[in-house]
């Protein structure tokens, strides 16, 4: 399943916050939107997962969801968004609750999930006795839990150490190498853009608008840390947001 | 190499300068058992010293000890279960109702946003009027008997917990409802699975409150037209200058607080044992 913008536009009261954004997010690829802080990044993944609705302009799913998915636009959040009340396990199942599956098949799939995430040891754990990265990986499993059709990220390892976020980040990896998804990646780290975009969008400072779409063509499992073309690609994204960030400053300072 | 320098000279820090003052502490309210009995215990003890060399004279204080006297001789003839028991039942039934009700009409005027704009001013303008002012309504409405001094208990519990259990839903974290949303969750999964649960801590904590407030209310409304109840008792008491059987009654008053506070408290505990 991919998904077209057709030049969508939001506005919070009278701040334009996104002006006439088109994209297409191809099936099976992972699209990373990168760009200067409040630029609307956080606000175009709720227009896209559908918890907003844009002022205008049109969001569209192309094919159907694959067979047995449960919900097609899955949130991964920053925050992790767990019920604090609920082991991991719950909360792994609170996502699957209200399809009506037999239990047996529910608690397939959370052993399931648990397993790819390793976790299995920590079923019956309360939040409060996890790390913060032990956390984001029960969000990810949570998220994995209803075989989405795309997943939508927003920072969701900028909660995290760095170290943490490292082996996050070869997590998703792997889980993508195995078996390709769909993801919108909204990443303020441009090391984690190249690392695991296939494209990568750059917004310019709010208004947001689509500034510059790279392709990466090097294989998810082939990028390295202090690989030469990554790292000029960084470099090259750096400049980019650079200017932007700086007139983004610029404008506070002149409010 | 220079690390391993470090932690070798750590010890002898005492010789190379101050260590430095920690100034962390406090803020952490930890469970400390025996501190309020020791207090209570203490104050009993002045009082009963007080009142022994005369430096209380015996028209201000009884002596703790003949409170107690009085109190064994009401529990040796079985007055005391005669009083404790219709005022037991008078609180249970009373406060469910509120309480009950309370929850409720709050959690529906969280929801809600037409209910929040009918109901808030209602409540906000019930809740100031002291309920045993409308006692005598109460007794119009329903009756001389237990139906008044249960709608008076009832009214008394409803409009603090109402006001509790709204304010607790409005405080449910807003992301774990979007979480809800973003998974698809029924309207009524969310308001069971994520606002409930997260209304808990503010409901209970609203809860002691409004059981407190049922306390008070109950012995009101004894105190007007009861033939048994402690209320009655203290009543009776209090009108023959009785220091001793005042004393006695509002000792059960007081036990009877913190027994609902404890019990709230054990409550808490079993039902909260995932806050941080
Ligand atoms: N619910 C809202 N109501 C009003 N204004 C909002 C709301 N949400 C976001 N905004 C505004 O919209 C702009 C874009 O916000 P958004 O959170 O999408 O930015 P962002 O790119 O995700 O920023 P960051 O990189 O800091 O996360 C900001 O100026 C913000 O103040
Ligand atoms: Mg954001």
């Amino acid at each position: 399943m991919d998904l077209h913008l057709d030049s969508i536009r939001h506005a919070y009261g009278s701040v334009a916050v996104l002006e006439d954004i088109s994209l297409t997010i191809p099936s099976g690829r992972i699209v990373c939107v990168i760009g200067p802080s409040g630029c609307g990044k956080s606000t175009l993944l709720r227009l896209i997962g559908g918890l907003e609705r844009p002022a205008s302009g049109a969001i569209l799913q192309g094919g159907d969801p694959p067979a047995g998915c449960l919900n097609p636009l899955t949130f991964i959040f920053q925050d992790f968004a767990l019920l604090p009340w609920r082991s991991v396990a719950g909360n792994v199942s609170l996502a699957l609750e209200d399809h009506g599956l037999p239990n047996a098949e529910t608690e397939r799939i959370i052993g399931d999930v648990l397993a790819r995430t390793k976790l299995s040891d920590f079923r019956d754990a309360l939040p409060k006795q996890l790390s913060g990265g032990m956390k984001q990986r029960v969000a990810i499993a949570r998220a994995l839990a209803v075989n989405p059709a795309v997943l939508l990220m927003d920072e969701p390892l900028s909660a995290l150490d760095s170290q943490t976020r490292a082996l996050l980040m070869e997590d998703l990896v792997g889980l993508w190498t195995r078996r390709p998804f769909t993801a919108v990646y909204v990443t303020h780290n441009l090391q984690e853009a190249v690392l695991l975009g296939h494209e990568i969008v750059v917004l310019s400072r709010r208004p947001g608008r689509v500034r510059e779409i790279v392709k990466l063509e090097t294989p998810l499992q082939d990028r390295r840390v202090g690989d030469p073309d990554l790292e000029r690609e960084q470099q090259r994204l750096w400049s980019l947001m650079r200017e932007e960030a700086q007139a983004a400053d610029q404008e506070l300072i002149d409010v | 190499m220079s690390e391993a320098t470090a932690s070798r000279n750590a010890p002898d820090t005492a010789d190379t300068g101050k260590r430095v003052a920690f100034r962390g502490g406090g803020f952490a309210p930890t469970r400390k058992r025996w501190i309020g009995p020791l207090l209570f215990i203490l104050l009993i003890l002045l009082i009963e010293w007080g009142t022994r060399t005369g430096v209380i004279s015996n028209l201000t204080l009884p002596r703790p000890s003949d409170v107690l006297a009085t109190f064994v001789e009401l529990w040796d003839s079985g007055l005391l279960w005669k009083h404790l028991g219709p005022s037991l039942g008078r609180l249970a039934v009373g406060a469910t109702l509120g309480v009950g009700a309370g929850v409720a009409i709050g959690v529906l005027i969280g929801l809600f946003s037409y209910v929040r704009a009918g109901l808030t001013p209602l409540v906000a303008a019930i809740f100031p009027i002291p309920k045993i002012a409308l006692l005598p309504l109460f007794v119009i409405w329903f009756g001389i008997d237990e139906g008044s001094k249960y709608a008076l208990i009832a009214l008394g519990t409803f409009t603090p917990t109402v006001v509790a259990a709204y304010g607790a839903v409005d405080n449910v974290d807003r992301s774990l409802i979007r979480m809800g949303q973003s998974f698809n969750l029924s309207w009524f999964s969310i308001v069971r699975k994520i606002v409930l649960p997260g209304a808990m801590p503010g409901i209970l904590s609203g809860l002691r409150v409004s059981l407190a407030i049922g306390i008070i209310l109950l012995v009101a409304a004894e105190m007007l037209g009861a033939e048994y109840g402690v209320g009655a008792y203290i009543l009776e008491a209090g009108s023959l200058y009785d220091l001793e059987r005042l004393f006695a009654g509002v000792t059960i008053l007081s036990v009877l607080g913190v027994l609902v506070n404890a019990s709230v408290g054990a409550i808490e505990r079993r039902l909260l044992n995932w806050r941080v």
